[in-house]
């Protein structure tokens, strides 16, 4: 049978401009994200399920949600 | 989500300030913001005070999330784009290297003690009741009474930008939280050159 189900959009970060704050860690109820050498946030891609917090906490909005292969 | 004994750095801060209120010599207290940040960075080249020990931010967390004191709205472009976040960087600065060379006048004699402490770089608010005499050098004092002024600044501007904006809106723009994010660039420099600037 196929699966027509939408893939769930995930936390993308963009790196350019995050701040490294680290907000986002704190409020991930999967612990998903994490900020990497003081340089940016990085989202585990398979641990996100796209509850969008670290979007609302993110004081610089550098977060969204995209789906894969956006 | 379980709490550790450095959530509640915010006390810390809170306390600080207040300390600062009463006996200004407490203000000496504040360069452990500067040194640990800048250590962690420059040894673990990390952000791990931002990340876990920032009290400052915790304490803006708390009153305009938590209490619900923010707009909760987008930072404006600008303000996280990075000719603001490196020219602020540099304002601060210049006005901390001013701050300093106002200390040495006081300390080299050729300036008296000036009992106020300096708001947004420009307002003399009156703090005489915050110094209580004693056998410092006038010049220990005058440091302490510009290292306050530096950080009740900082702390009136993250306040109104966390009203305006999100909680935490002074971390986009903090001149720490940039040093310290330059300085990790700078550690970690073969992969922070792989991504776009």
């Amino acid at each position: 049978m196929e699966n027509n189900r939408k893939p769930r959009p995930k936390a993308w970060v963009d790196r350019s401009l995050c701040v490294a704050c680290g907000c986002c860690a704190k409020v991930c109820p999967l612990t998903a994200i994490s900020v990497f050498r003081g340089l940016w946030a990085q989202v585990d891609s398979g641990r996100c399920v796209g509850c969008g917090r670290c979007v609302k906490e993110c004081p610089a909005s550098v977060i969204e949600l995209k789906e894969a292969g956006t | 989500m379980k709490k550790h004994w450095y959530d509640y750095l915010w006390v810390v801060s809170l306390t600080y300030l207040v300390l600062g209120f009463f006996n200004i010599l407490f203000a000496w207290l504040g360069l452990l913001c500067f040194f640990i940040p800048l250590l962690i960075s420059v040894i673990g080249g990390t952000k791990g005070y931002c990340n876990r020990y920032c009290g400052r931010g915790q304490l803006f967390g708390l009153v305009g999330g938590r209490f619900g004191l923010s707009r909760r709205k987008d930072v404006p472009r600008w303000m996280k784009s990075k000719a603001f976040r490196y020219g602020f960087l540099i304002f601060f600065f210049v006005m901390f290297f001013q701050m300093l060379w106002n200390t040495y006048l006081v300390l080299a004699g050729a300036q008296d003690l000036r009992q106020v402490v300096t708001l947004l770089w420009t307002f003399k608010l009156p703090w005489h009741w915050a110094y209580h005499g004693g056998a410092l050098h006038p010049g220990a004092v005058q440091f302490a009474f510009g290292f306050y002024s530096v950080m009740l600044t900082s702390t009136v501007l993250g306040f109104a930008t966390m009203l305006l904006f999100k909680p935490r809106s002074w971390c986009v723009y903090c001149p720490m939280g940039t040093m310290t994010q330059l300085i990790c660039k700078a550690k970690n420099h073969s992969v922070s050159s792989r991504e776009p600037d």
